[in-house]
């Protein structure tokens, strides 16, 4: 699979990374899971400063989430994305509102950190591991940035470049011609991406694997019994 | 019926000194860690006054409890909907500044201070940041009315009350307060449960105790925002929310909750409430003024045959029926109705009751002596100094019946007891003022007894838990021999 020559980097930028990230990501989150999971929260900081926390929080949320929605979609229905951006007008409209939302990451990423910067609590509870996440999402989000200004139209070739790449390492038959050609901006936005995702367990990035979900379906009132716990013992 | 078991609490207002020693109980065991120096499990309010943190009841402004809205009750600070558009940053979520910020003393700067002409002193220094602060408020910085134009006259209880009847609370020589300790309610319709996300909060089924699973917990603090009472905190330090516990490993060892066992005034009482839990919705949607009437109605009577075989049915042990019949909590909320629940009108249905002080009520100034002996039966109470729509609007969702039933009871007791040690009152008004009253000489006797010569056991009757039983259904002890326990053995700190 690995081979030396001109591509030898490229293959260890995007075939061994992947695969060292993910596993990295998996092993890590369930044994912290498991074993710490009281250091599984979101850690906020809105009680120490409540008015500077919107603007950063908020943009940088609903940007980001949308940002990998998009990423998200285009791995999952390629098809149907290539379909709908065959109309210039519709294409129109999904680039820019995706580069709406990650102009509104950036926006809430710079708010975050001179939050964090300025604000002597916030301060106090920010972390080394933080500072390397919120480094690392401005490489992120301004090496994608770039590349929707400078290789656009990203939604259109992501779905017929960047997916068969990634389907290729799902279906463990990595296949790196699709990628090696790129623009290094891509590169790297890829190669950070992976070394993210393999950072992401051992910080604060893990409250994202706790959204709470059964919240919109649970009950109001929560009620614990010991004496149902009696089937716990089996186990 | 859905019979279940509440360890429920009385405070008698009339006898708290407001000496703080209930609050340092409590800090010194559970809340001097790292994160949690600003928080307050207990507190102790004078009254009027903005309180801790600033102005709480205010819910305007805190949107913590329940509403009514379209026959349905709903929490303030959220619904499912607004859980997700505000769950990164929560606009109900009060901050530090609403408490305080917690700081300490440089006392190394006065034990090792170069000699000089002056006295060295240890400056004040914030325990968030470590630097040197100003500091400008404190938990209990309008004690004993300390401060008023800022905070007394600030009170939300104020509220409806007439401009002459705010000047009386306030005139000099007529100025009246009282102290109010507060600890989580634990209540039956907790609004902090409910806003959880992440269904962290719980509340226990044996015994009604309210908590915060610290493993499930993600600090998304909705808990903070919904509780109207603002008693669950969070922990700046560990990213997690932490509540009063009621000092739960002390009542399952048979010991009252530290606040209670150290209580000067002897003021707290502790005991079982059997309940039903199928009226809570019910109940939590009538309007304001039946409120308390509701409350009380679905507190169920220990001693009835088919209470007992219904709780029976439930799993309640008998142990924990025998210790309801007991409960000192049962008579002041059912039997003589003089205690009642801290602003209904939130709807969460707290199980601490609160008995309103009648010495700040009844005290006239006649001349330069203060009385509390008047001719006239209940005149002074309507006359009261303390404008009585202020202690309706705490402990009456707004409605006085309630408040000057209670009020009443305890002045006819007074009475009564008065004309049997003193003699300068006859037997024939005391009588008759406690028929007035809806009194009876027994009850007047008792109530008398529970409230002034009360002992230990009089005043904390704690149910057997039965612990052990539970603990051995989920693990067998023998496994765990020589390890080095069980349960929850991480340890409490910050992730990164
Ligand atoms: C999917 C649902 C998500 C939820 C419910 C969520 C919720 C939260 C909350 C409540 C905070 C704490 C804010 C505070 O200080 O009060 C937070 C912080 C943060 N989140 Fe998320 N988040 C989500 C997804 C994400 C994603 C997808 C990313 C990035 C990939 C992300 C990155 C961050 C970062 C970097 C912070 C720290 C910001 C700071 O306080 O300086 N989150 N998140
Ligand atoms: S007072 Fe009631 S709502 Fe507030 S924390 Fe306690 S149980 Fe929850
Ligand atoms: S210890 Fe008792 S008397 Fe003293 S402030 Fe606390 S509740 Fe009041």
């Amino acid at each position: 699979m690995i081979s030396t020559g001109p591509f030898f980097l490229d293959q260890i930028f995007f075939i061994v990374f992947p695969y060292v990230a993910v596993i990295i990501f998996l092993l890590v989150s369930i044994r912290r899971y498991r074993t710490e999971a009281f250091t599984f929260s979101s850690l906020s900081s809105q009680f120490l400063e409540n008015q500077h926390h919107f603007w950063g929080l908020v943009p940088f949320h609903f940007g980001i989430i949308t940002v990998l929605a998009g990423h998200l979609i285009a791995f999952l229905i390629p098809r149907e994305v290539l379909a709908w951006n065959s109309h210039p007008l519709r294409l129109y409209i999904l680039e820019g509102s995706a580069f709406v939302a990650a102009l509104l990451t950036m926006v809430g990423l710079v708010s975050i950190i001179t939050r964090r910067l300025t604000d002597p609590k916030v301060k106090k509870v920010t972390s080394w591991a933080d500072w390397i996440v919120f480094a690392s999402f401005v490489i992120q989000i301004l090496s994608g940035l770039y590349v929707a200004v400078f290789h656009s139209w990203g939604s259109s070739w992501f779905a017929s470049l960047a997916t068969p790449y990634l389907w290729s390492l799902v279906t463990l038959n990595p296949d790196i011609k699709f990628v090696t050609a790129m623009p290094w901006m891509v590169k790297l936005h890829i190669v950070s991406a992976w070394l993210m995702i393999a950072f992401a367990p051992f910080t604060r990035l893990v409250h994202i694997l706790v959204v709470p979900n059964p919240y919109l379906w649970r009950k109001p009132q929560v009620v614990r019994w010991y004496a149902a716990w009696k089937s716990l013992r089996k186990v | 019926m859905n019979v279940r078991s509440q360890i429920s609490m009385v405070f008698h207002l009339d006898k708290c000194i407001g000496c703080h020693t209930c609050s340092i109980a409590c800090k010194n065991i559970w809340t001097d860690r790292k994160g949690t120096e600003y928080m307050w499990w207990n507190n102790v309010e004078t009254k009027p006054g903005t309180g801790f943190p600033t102005k709480w009841e205010d819910q305007g402004k805190y949107r913590g409890g329940w509403e009514l809205k379209d026959g349905k009750v709903q929490l303030k600070s959220t619904s499912k909907a607004k859980t997700i558009t505000n769950i990164f940053h929560n606009p109900s979520m009060p901050s530090m500044d609403d408490y305080y910020e917690p700081w300490t003393y440089k006392y190394d700067e006065l034990l090792n201070a170069p000699e000089g002409s002056d006295q060295p002193t240890a400056r004040p220094i914030s325990m968030v940041t470590g630097e040197y602060i100003n500091v400008e408020a404190g938990p209990n910085w309008d004690d004993d009315l300390g401060g008023s134009p800022v905070y007394a006259e600030n009170d939300p209880n104020l509220q409806g009350l007439t401009e002459e009847q705010r000047m009386q609370l306030s005139a000099i020589e007529r100025l009246v307060f009282f102290y109010f300790p507060r600890i989580c309610n634990h209540c039956l319709n907790p609004s902090c449960v409910a806003a959880c996300p992440s269904g962290a909060l719980y509340k226990r089924g044996e015994d009604g105790i309210v908590l915060i699973d610290q493993k499930r917990c993600r600090g998304w603090r909705a808990c903070v925002a919904a509780c109207p009472y603002k008693k669950t905190f969070y922990n700046w330090s560990t990213g997690k929310s932490e509540k009063c516990i009621l000092c739960y490993p002390r009542l399952e060892t048979g010991q009252a909750p530290a606040c209670f066992h150290s209580c000067v005034g002897r003021i707290r009482y502790l005991g079982v409430l059997l309940y039903d839990a199928d009226r809570i919705e019910e109940v939590a949607k009538l309007p304001d003024d039946q409120l308390i009437d509701g409350h009380r109605s679905i507190v169920l009577n220990p001693h009835d045959p088919n209470v007992i075989a219904a709780a029976r049915q439930n799993g309640i042990h008998d142990s924990v029926i025998e210790s309801a019949q007991a409960s000192p909590v049962y008579k002041f909320v059912k039997d003589w109705k003089i205690a009642l629940p801290p602003h209904i009108e939130f709807r969460t249905m707290p199980m601490l009751y609160y008995v309103p002080p009648m010495s700040p009520v009844m005290s006239n100034r006649n001349d330069d002596t203060v009385s509390s002996v008047s001719d006239e039966f209940f005149h002074d109470i309507e006359q009261a100094r303390v404008p009585m729509q202020f202690l309706a609007n705490l402990f009456g969702a707004g409605h006085q019946g309630k408040v000057i039933y209670a009020l009443k009871k305890q002045k006819a007791v007074r009475t009564y007891r008065r004309a049997v040690t003193v003699g300068d009152i006859t037997m024939d008004v005391a009588e008759r003022m406690l028929r007035e009253a809806d009194c009876t000489v027994e009850q007047a006797e008792v109530i008398y007894q529970l409230t002034s010569l009360c002992t230990f056991e009089d005043r904390f009757v704690i149910p057997p838990m039965h612990r052990e039983e539970a603990i051995e259904m989920m693990r067998d002890p023998a496994e765990h021999k020589s390890s080095v326990g069980f349960g929850f053995t991480e340890s409490p700190e910050r992730g990164l």
